[in-house]
């Protein structure tokens, strides 16, 4: 055949390299969607032993408060009331995020809105550097600067959920910060200067019409605070006292899901009830991460200008 | 991107040189107890000097972790504070024990709270919650603050079978580390807790219990009365290095000179040994 014809017929070599990134990416992908398959099947069918294989309560496990799972009641079923961790995550996690949500919208608008220029400059890099200090040093600071200061103003031991509020307080203010500044950017700017044209001042601008118009993305960032702050295990257990005691007030200790099962993880046996309630508690927490990743993903859906 | 293949071609060599070459060294892991571990990081790192052909690793994770490796082959030496017997999902039968010394468990308060002798009954009353002023027990009118270990973990254990004697005690914060518990006794007036003699700091007073201070001779002939077995878990098989280290950490030498200075009690000092279930007896020393 003649060599032209021969070489127009042949699929040519972009063509080939082409298909095979492309079957290596999708492999790739697959190899990540099994992973996460994986994961999600291991925990679950871990999680759910407690109740099957140990036959414990699924209402005891949300309503009751004594935490012994290694013991069992008069109905021989295991001790697992989860409820003292469940309200003092769910504790921390609000109070910080209702805390830092000022906080970070301010800085965010003032790195957007008021001062671009300062803002990248200064803050920018500040936060950047929030961002990266390991959680035990925030565990260690909280340890030796907050816990001996909420024992001063508060009395009691210190420890408890205003100490692990401020924590995480520290922790999730970067990450929604920068979370809300990228949403304040994506604003267009005809949707600023239509405003000004109108005779809006600076604060009306802001106020009515670049908040509203970043709404979800702001809410997106806020959740994924909240979902950080939910998960965060070792800062928080520096701090928080780790007592499975219902919270009866801000400065008591409490614990949280997180430090619950990062502490006794290492003092059971694979296999025992013990073992299995921690790995029901990782469940739930899986479930909840999973919850905030569907919050955010409907909220970007609706936030798309 | 020229560059690129270049540096993939060191990464290859380097993985080559540094990973791949064979060596005849054996390793020795062991897993679990954190009251023991130091003892056996010192032994280890003594014992790989003598002998070149082991390597020694030792890591901490709890005595349940230290327990349950060593039942699934995953490590060869399981180190715990309790009996495997005591351990819910162990089967002890599978296992070899090696007692290797006696560690103390010592209750530690906050320097505020001024006292320094109680009785093993008011130390049971204050861990259940039945006491909850130091007043009560000749202290300043001062609010008790427990603070427990981990539910699960060694020194935990001991202190519940040697104080509680099987009854509960009071939900309080709890934490994973002794080194933490230390920390929190220090800053916290009013603290208190309870660590593993080689912990034990001049920071955090320690008490008398019953009129005894501790000391060597107070644990050896039962006065003391919180202690028990530091055991070294290895299956029906071991190894020789594991062997041989066990061994090592067994030697007089070992057991006269780092054993002593670490703050464990050598194990053929002891007047009287301990079960599974707490009881002890009067036995003859061997030497």
């Amino acid at each position: 055949m003649d060599p032209i014809a021969k070489s127009l017929k042949q699929r040519s070599l972009s063509a080939k390299i082409e298909t095979r990134g492309r079957l290596l990416t999708q492999f790739c992908t697959l190899l990540i969607i099994l992973l996460v398959l994986a994961i999600f099947g291991f925990i679950a069918t871990k999680g759910i032993a407690i109740f099957v294989q140990d036959h414990g309560s699924l209402v005891d496990f949300f309503t009751k408060t004594t935490w012994a799972p290694d013991q069992t009641n008069i109905h021989h079923r295991p001790i697992i009331g989860a409820l003292p961790m469940i309200v003092g995550s769910f504790a921390v996690t609000l109070l910080a995020v209702v805390l830092a949500t000022p906080f970070s919208l301010a800085a965010a608008i003032f790195m957007t809105e008021i001062s671009p220029k300062r803002g990248n400059k200064i803050l920018q890099p500040v936060i950047e550097l929030l961002v990266g200090i390991p959680s035990v040093v925030y565990g260690f600071i909280g340890l030796a600067v907050i816990v001996p200061a909420v024992q001063k103003l508060f009395g009691g031991s210190g420890f408890g959920i205003l100490a692990g509020t401020l924590v995480l307080l520290v922790m999730i203010l970067p990450t929604i910060t920068s979370m809300a500044v990228d949403a304040l950017k994506a604003v267009p700017r005809h949707y600023r200067e239509a405003s000004l044209a109108l005779g809006a001042t600076r604060w009306q601008t802001i106020y009515k019409v670049v908040l509203r118009a970043a709404a979800p993305g702001l809410m997106t960032a806020i959740i994924f605070g909240m979902s950080r702050a939910f998960g965060e295990a070792l800062a928080v257990q520096m701090v928080i006292g780790n007592a499975a005691l219902m919270p009866s007030s801000l400065a008591s200790p409490a614990t949280t899901l997180t430090s619950v099962l990062t502490m006794n993880m290492g003092n059971t046996v694979m296999g025992t009830s013990a073992n299995n309630a921690l790995w029901t508690l990782a469940l739930l927490l899986l479930i909840m991460s999973l919850l905030f990743n569907i919050v955010i993903k409907y909220l970007a859906k609706r936030g798309e200008l | 991107m020229k560059r690129f293949p270049k540096l993939f071609l060191l990464g290859v060599v380097l993985l080559t040189v540094t990973g791949c070459s064979q060596t005849k060294q054996q390793t020795v892991t062991a897993v679990g107890s954190s009251a023991l571990q130091p003892l056996v990081e010192a032994a280890g790192e003594q014992f790989s000097k003598q002998n070149s052909q082991a390597y020694i690793n030792v890591q901490g994770g709890g005595s349940g972790t230290g327990l349950s490796q060593v039942q699934q082959q995953a490590v060869q030496i399981g180190n715990s504070d309790v009996f495997a017997e005591q351990k819910k999902g162990i089967q002890a039968s599978n296992m070899v024990d090696h007692r290797v010394c006696v560690v103390a468990v010592v209750p530690i308060v906050n320097k505020k709270v001024g006292v320094d002798n109680l009785t093993l009954q008011q130390l049971q009353a204050i861990f259940m919650g039945k006491i909850d002023n130091w007043q009560a027990v000749g202290g300043p009118n001062l609010a008790i603050t427990l603070v427990n270990r981990a539910q699960g973990s060694g020194t935990r254990t001991i202190f519940e079978q040697q104080v509680m004697q099987g009854r509960p005690s009071k939900k309080s914060s709890e934490q994973d580390s002794s080194g933490m518990v230390r920390q929190i006794v220090k800053n916290t007036p009013g603290a208190i807790s309870y660590v593993a003699w080689p912990y034990l700091t001049k920071e955090t007073p320690a008490l008398k219990i019953n009129g005894v201070k501790l000391s060597v001779a107070s644990v050896t002939n039962n006065t003391w009365p919180i202690w028990s077995y530091e055991h070294m878990y290895t299956t029906k098989n071991a190894n020789n290095e594991t062997k041989q280290l066990i061994d090592y950490i067994l030697s007089d030498n070992f057991q006269k000179h780092e054993v002593r200075q670490m703050h464990y009690i050598p194990i053929k000092q002891m007047h009287y040994q301990q079960d599974a279930t707490g009881k002890t007896t009067r036995i003859k020393v061997r030497d």
